[in-house]
């Protein structure tokens, strides 16, 4: 019953989102005011059965019916609650069926907080964002539904995949979801504006709150699973160019490039038609990410021909919104009028630079994975694109954008000083120099690259602190007063700080992960004891253990450093018997932001079991990076400048913000 | 489908049905002079396992992956260049083993596409300013990009001394 309540709440959604799709469209034309409030109530009751068919298959995958295909393809009666839950989006029909839940969502958070949109935008928006989801609710009915029901139920379920049996599960797909379909309210808006034939002031400051939002989500999507990716798979790595990563990549470029566009467009009503086309690409970019995955063309080309119904469908969806959006673009973008002119030095012109490095960055990303599929097709002809061409093609895009972040904040809308701003990144210049002078001296002899990168990373840092000094007159003015500036700063301003720094942060950690990461690599019996990076582990012993869907056997090391006991480390290696597959849970003892990870191999037959152990320095800062730069993004979103309806800053607000300008 | 497909999105996840850990190197492939090793560590990262994913010979544990560095560390043993041992296993295997492809006619579009766009962006953005400063740009910037405190001030400013129009 629950099964079948769930497929039919999901037919509901989509009839729902049919009518979403055109009586608004016809209201607007008709001017008629009941029509256009249809978007309204439809995305709201979408919404509703959406989330019922969601909760549906949630409560089948908790209470492990075997009788539906989906629980038992991906479900065991012993898995952990967490993990029954978690199961629902670590399945194909699962995911896409997540995904549509956060479309919904979207949809009816518009739906609420968009009264004071004008009602014809939001009838458009709201359409725009039902034919969004009438094709995806229609590619779940027809060629991956969760709810088909199995003739001769099982007794037992054939468990998750191990490797995704984490509390990674439960925080990184719906993280990412967030952020990539959040993108389509951008998206919704690009092309509601298109339709409409103008951009107006209030177009601006709606999309770049949710912008910024859907930004927060993927940037922390992304990271958690890059994190999830450094521990779960046991050896350390944690970014690996993989088509698949590079999929959630490219919205994520497109998006940050998205976001600093329409800040111009906010501030200064420039870049407009840019920015409509940017939220069109990055929404697109996150479509096209979906059908790389979910049409199984990355495994091989072979595979996507021999099972093309899912492939075919979603290369069809994205031709239909990519092609159907940028035709319209071309079509109307002419129309719209352009406006706010600047000098090429200038905050404009620096957000300018930003879009530019930021969507060759993208572009880079999309041929490096597209094209051995591409070719491949069309010649036949193998060729393979991985990390090295990528590291290659980014480091010359990302050294310039770096270098430029510092000068972003400190040049003047309109035309900018230089010069000036130069000269207020003095200390940061300085600092930068010192940083390398200190790190080549100290590693003297070893990688020349890295304490340059180095010395970049502490730019970045210390200029987005010296922007912040800057607007608060630090040293120039009695500390009192400036804390009391700092105090009155818009939280953008403390916003824009954070993120930049964070991308500093982030650098300092990858540059050391890769530059001075020590290995241990042996075979290791009990009383043994390995030599890494001054510490000394030792073996105590293997002992077996029983888990509730896993047998496990565990290792104990004793961890010492300079004859001090520091920690006991416990990698273990699980079996899961219903899949007869394995898994290795790596030990990570973290001292500051560095760790120090141990990952065991396979047993032998003499008693000895491979071990691999690394020392990884300031490794952590990978991923400090990204959450500061979510922070930042947070506080920005919590300006109150940026919320929609929001009242007129409180007078001591705006004086502040006249001192900081 | 190897197991790194999980790394970056959870879309991946999926996909990865029946996936094992990798670790790679083994202990028993270790060459026992530590420069000749580190250029087999360089170079196994360079090359393709051309059974998995997008995985590296350094990364993979498969017995292809396993043989292959075998087979760098044994070119690496008889004294080939670094270049030489590419070159041994490109004419083996094709250029489908490395995984930064050389630059030749398959490949121009690939490698040419990230400069390129730079370039004609650069340009385009180029063209766009010139062609805004020329025809009389000033004036043209609508007051619609002020915000409220500064329309406020301005207003403040214009009323406080009735200025002379300025050609701007």
């Amino acid at each position: 019953m629950i099964a079948e309540s769930g497929h039919y709440a999901l037919v509901l959604a989509l009839a729902l989102a049919l009518i979403q799709s055109i009586v608004p469209i016809v209201g607007a034309r008709w001017r008629d005011a009941a029509l256009m409030n249809v978007a309204r109530s439809t995305a709201l009751a979408q919404l509703l059965f959406v989330a019922a068919s969601f909760a549906a298959l949630v409560t089948l995958h908790v209470t492990s019916d075997f009788s539906v295909a989906n629980v038992y393809e991906n479900s065991h009666s012993l898995k952990p609650l967490l993990y029954k839950i978690t199961g629902v989006w670590g399945n194909h029909e699962g995911s896409m069926l997540l995904w549509v839940s956060i479309l919904a969502l979207f949809g009816g958070l518009v739906a609420v907080f968009g009264n004071n949109l004008p009602l014809s935008l939001r009838a458009h928006v709201l359409a725009v964002q039902a034919w969004v989801a009438s094709a995806f609710y229609l590619f779940i009915l027809i060629t991956s539904n969760p709810f088909l029901r199995i003739a001769n139920p099982p007794i037992e379920g054939r468990d998750l995949n191990p490797v995704l049996q984490d509390i990674g599960l439960a925080v990184h797909p719906p993280m990412l979801y967030l952020g990539y379909v959040g993108f389509s309210i951008s998206f919704s808006f690009a092309v509601a504006a298109l339709l409409e034939g103008r951009i107006d002031a209030a177009w601006a400051r709606w999309v770049r709150p949710w912008t910024l939002m859907a930004w927060i989500f993927l940037t922390l999507g992304i990271a958690m699973g890059s994190y999830w990716a450094y521990y779960e798979l046991g050896w350390g790595g944690w970014w690996f160019w993989d088509p698949v990563e590079n999929a959630s990549l490219m919205p994520w470029l497109a998006g940050t490039a998205l976001l600093h566009s329409a800040l111009v467009m906010e501030k200064r009503n420039a870049l407009k038609v840019w920015t409509v086309l940017l939220s069109i690409l990055t929404f697109s970019l996150s479509l096209l990410g979906t059908f790389l995955v979910r049409s199984g063309v990355l495994t091989s080309v072979h595979a996507f021909a021999t099972d093309p119904t899912r492939g075919v469908f979603i290369l069809l969806i994205l031709f239909v919104f990519i092609g159907g959006s940028l035709s319209l673009y071309a079509w109307r973008a002419p129309a719209l009028k352009q406006g706010g002119l600047f000098a090429p030095i200038s905050r404009e012109g620096a957000l300018v630079l930003n879009n530019l490095l930021l969507t060759t960055a993208c572009a880079t990303v999309f041929i490096g994975t597209l094209y051995p599929l591409a070719l491949e097709v069309l010649t036949g002809e193998k060729i393979s694109v991985g990390a090295p061409f990528f590291n290659f093609t980014f480091a010359p895009l990302f050294v310039p954008l770096l270098l430029a972040v510092p000068f972003g904040p400190l040049l003047a809308w309109k035309r900018g000083d230089l010069l000036g701003a130069a000269q207020r990144l003095m200390v940061a210049g300085i600092t930068a120099l010192v940083a390398i002078a200190l790190v080549f001296a100290w590693t003297y002899g070893g990688a020349t690259l890295a304490p340059l990168a180095i010395g970049l990373a502490a730019f970045v840092i210390m200029g987005a602190l010296c922007d912040l000094a800057e607007r608060v007159a630090l040293f120039r003015i009695p500390l009192s007063l400036s804390l009391r500036r700092a105090g009155g700063l818009p939280r953008a301003t403390w916003g824009t700080a954070f993120a930049h720094a964070g991308l500093g942060i982030a650098l300092i950690g990858i540059v050391c992960e890769t530059t001075w990461n020590s290995e241990y690599i042996g075979s290791m019996k009990p009383d043994d004891v390995a030599r890494v990076a001054g510490y000394e582990l030792r073996l105590d012993g293997l002992n077996p253990r029983q888990g509730p869907n896993f047998r496990e056997m565990v290792a104990q090391f004793t961890v010492t450093r300079d004859g001090e006991k520091v920690s006991v480390m416990t990698p273990s290696k699980r079996n899961f018997t219903t899949r007869g597959a394995s898994t290795t849970e790596a030990a990570l003892l973290t001292r500051g932001a560095s760790q120090l990870y141990i990952s065991l191999g396979d047993t032998s037959a003499d008693g000895t079991i491979a071990v691999r152990i690394y020392d990884k320095p300031l490794v952590l800062m990978i991923w400090w990076g990204p959450v500061l730069m979510a922070f930042g993004g947070l506080l920005s979103l919590s300006d109150r400048r940026l919320r929609v309806g929001a009242p007129k800053p409180a007078k001591a607000a705006a004086r502040a913000l006249q001192a900081a300008e | 489908m190897r197991s790194r497909a999980l790394a970056g999105a959870a879309l991946a996840a999926i996909l990865m049905l029946g996936a094992m850990p990798a670790r790679a190197v083994l202990p028993d492939e270790i060459m026992a002079d530590p420069a000749k090793e580190a250029r087999a560590r360089d170079l196994s990262k360079e090359l393709r396992c051309m059974v998995c994913q997008n995985q590296s010979i350094d990364d993979s544990e498969a017995p292809l992956a396993r043989d292959l560095r075998l087979l760098v560390r044994e070119r690496i043993s008889a004294g080939d260049s670094d270049a030489q041992v590419i070159d041994f296993l490109v004419a083996r295997y094709g250029e489908f083993v490395l995984l930064k492809p050389r630059l030749n006619e398959h490949t121009l579009v690939l490698w040419l596409t990230p400069p390129l766009a730079l370039l004609l962006g650069g340009f385009a953005l180029w063209r766009l300013g010139r062609r805004k400063a020329n025809p009389a740009a000033a004036g043209g910037d609508s007051a619609a990009g002020l915000t409220s405190d500064e329309q406020t001030r301005l207003e403040r400013l214009l009323a406080a001394e009735s200025a002379p129009d300025k050609p701007l």
